[in-house]
């Protein structure tokens, strides 16, 4: 299974893990955007859970904690990002740009003391001989428990916001707060409770990469991670499955530009490192120009502000 | 800040400009400044020419005073630092990266009174504008030695930063070490186009070992390599510019350690007594600029025997990591037998030896 002596199943084994990190941010940006709040501020949730969970996990030894440290700390700035849009109907694009940059500050200013510690180490999910089989046991069950929780919230958030009465209510909301509101919902409260849903997968995909993948923390970690997982929730027209294929896409590119350097291919890699971006925007032309379903898919409340008049 | 805080500080930095001739004969109190690449905590570079500004302070007590810059962008944003750097009444001061080179004699050529020491460059436009230099590739041959005997795959990997001469002479002399003492071995080169970024190493670190390498040098400044190198057995790898000895006793087998601490004492002792000169320094393993670290037990005796042999000889005169007959990657010959690389072709490299098949990246 090689392709330019590129073993392909190494490969996908570690795109599925570089994947992790826009993965999660993407997803919970997806549900935020369900509920029709637009939060720019990714990058800088995602840099916040990176610092959280790093102190978190030198602190208690725990990559476990470490990780709902993460999590907290991405859902403390994002509730910043709620008061000032929910209860101070603040402009949500501002505000979301505004919340990346404090979250780089802040994250460098709590980080002070953090450089050139190990955090504990999150090993692979103990598979046994599963591990063994060809191809599928390198694929499938080498990884850590976050690879895991990673495609397994693509299906819970794709079951809840298809088939259950929460999903229903929260695309209701995104998709007309008058009518929601008039039909009861508290609109800016649902809204809130994504927008910290949102934080907290920011913060666990910073988690991920300051624990597992780098594992140290430096000043600037996440590297604008934030700003892909932005991007690959377009690209997927908000739908889970098309953001676990976007992430993966997206990681893939990454790592094989990274192994076709090393295998010494010939492709220049610049054209592979900006793939991604090119093929962002070609989506997003196509479907901001189309009258075709995938432009209609956008919520259509998507970053208004609602303030119950009545 | 306020507008009359800002007119005094210009004043006040006006004022040194003309005061600074009479200082030239000797100073009483040196204000010593340092422009970083990354942040101190990298455990590599930066770390080492902090280490360096700290021996500074140690040596000369209150007489100096120190200041830094951590984390400046090489490019428009250092020669912004740099200015505040000189107008703040800094009296020399170390820009510590490649990058900064145009920023530094940009900068030093608006303030001829101020000393400006450049690391790893080549350029000295003014008369204030030294360069100082060490010869990293010395220490590379003895990694190159060590890599040559370890590698079970024959593959060893080279994370590089920049395709610079300093890079390039680095990679070069890693290769033909290791080709002397494996002439099975293959070289993979990846680029991260970055002198700090973590995460981009650990995962240039994990594609190097999904290709089967199991030997990795890296040319850029965290520890983030050996980390990711720490997650597969078997793979070893080197500390780069700090001992980064949180590694041992594997990966980390070995490392090069930049000492900067002796040749910052002596420039700025020298600005103290009045004897300072523009100069032009690269010392090596001989002068102990370039250090060996520990070389653990995780290597076989007989490899340990092989390095410190290496390292002996370099340091001793004996041997010269870049001695002919060597082809350029062409097959155009570049070194006869028996010659030694002069120090030009060295400062300027831009092509990989015969042997290696990767691309240089334009």
């Amino acid at each position: 299974m090689d392709i330019g002596g590129i073993n392909l199943v190494v490969l996908v084994a570690s795109l599925m893990v570089a994947a992790v990190p826009i993965l999660l941010a993407a997803l919970g940006e997806l549900v935020v955007e369900k509920a029709g709040v637009l939060n720019l501020g990714v990058e800088g949730m995602m840099i916040m859970g990176a610092i959280c969970g790093f102190i978190t996990a030198v602190g208690t030894g725990s990559p476990l904690l470490g990780f709902l440290g993460g999590a907290l700390g991405g859902m403390v700035l994002s509730l910043v990002f709620a008061f000032l849009t929910q209860v101070l109907l603040a402009n949500q694009v501002a505000t979301g740009l505004a919340l990346t940059l404090f979250g780089l500050g802040l994250s460098s200013l709590m980080g002070q003391n953090y450089n050139g510690i190990k955090p504990p180490l999150t090993g692979a999910v103990p598979f046994g001989p599963l591990r063994d089989i060809p191809v599928l046991g390198r694929i499938v069950f080498s990884h850590d428990w976050v690879v895991y929780f990673s495609v397994a919230m693509v299906v819970l958030l794709w079951w809840v916001l298809k088939a259950t009465r929460l999903g229903l209510i929260i695309r209701a909301v995104g998709e007309s707060h008058e009518a929601a509101h008039a039909l009861g919902y508290k609109v800016n409260r649902i809204r809130l409770g994504a927008i910290a849903f949102g934080g907290a997968m920011a913060g666990m995909g910073g988690a991920y990469v300051s624990l597992v993948r780098v594992p140290q923390w430096v000043d600037g970690i996440t590297a604008g991670a934030g700003w892909i997982a932005l991007a690959i929730v377009v690209f997927a027209s908000w739908k889970p499955w098309r953001a676990l294929i976007g992430a993966y896409l997206f990681g893939g590119i990454s790592v094989l530009q990274l192994n076709l350097q090393a295998a010494g291919s010939a492709i220049p890699v610049e054209y592979l490192s900006m793939s991604p971006y090119l093929i962002t925007i070609l989506v997003l032309v196509i479907m901001s120009s189309g009258r075709g379903r995938a432009a209609l898919n956008a919520p259509a409340a998507l970053g208004q502000n609602f303030h119950a008049a009545r | 800040m306020l507008r009359r805080t800002l007119l005094a500080t210009a004043a006040l930095g006006l004022g040194l400009m003309t005061t600074g001739g009479a200082l030239a004969a000797g100073m009483d109190k040196v204000k010593a400044c340092f422009v970083y690449v990354g942040p101190i905590g990298d455990g590599g570079w930066t770390y080492q020419h902090h280490q360096g500004a700290l021996a500074v302070q140690e040596a000369y007590g209150d007489k100096v005073e120190l200041q830094w810059q951590e984390s400046v962008p090489e490019g428009a944003d250092a020669e912004r630092v740099l200015t505040q750097m000189a107008l703040g009444g800094c009296n020399i001061i170390f820009t510590t990266s490649f990058g900064y080179m145009d920023q530094t004699n940009a900068v030093a050529a608006k303030f001829p009174d101020v000393k400006f020491e450049h690391a790893t460059g080549f350029k000295r436009d003014s008369a204030n504008v030294s360069t100082y230099n060490a010869r990293f590739y010395e220490g590379r041959a003895v990694q190159g030695t060590i890599a040559g005997m370890m590698t079970k795959s024959n593959k060893i990997g080279y994370i590089g930063s920049f395709p610079i001469p300093e890079v390039m002479n680095g990679i070069n002399a890693y290769y033909l070490a290791a080709k002397k003492v494996n002439p099975n071995v293959e070289l993979s080169v990846v680029w991260a186009f970055t002198w700090f970024d973590p995460a981009k190493e650990a995962d240039s670190a994990k594609a190097l070992i999904d290709q089967g390498v199991d030997v990795i040098a890296a040319h850029t400044d965290s520890t983030a390599p050996l980390a990711e190198a720490a997650k597969t057995p078997g793979v070893i790898g080197f500390g780069q510019a700090s001992d980064m000895e949180a590694y041992k006793p594997s990966p980390r087998v070995s490392s090069i350690i930049d000492n900067w601490a002796p040749y910052y004492v002596k420039r700025v002792g020298e600005l103290l007594d009045g004897t300072y000169a523009q100069s032009d320094t690269w010392a090596g393993i001989a002068d102990g600029e370039v250090l060996i670290g520990d070389i653990t037990e995780a290597v076989p005796a007989e490899v340990k025997a092989a390095a410190e042999k290496v390292r002996d000889d370099i340091a001793a005169g004996t041997l010269h990591p870049f001695t002919g007959p060597i082809n350029k990657q062409d097959g155009s010959p570049w070194l006869a037998e028996g010659a030694t690389a002069p120090d030009g072709d060295l400062l300027g490299m831009g092509f990989y030896v015969e042997g290696i098949t990767a691309e240089i990246p334009k």
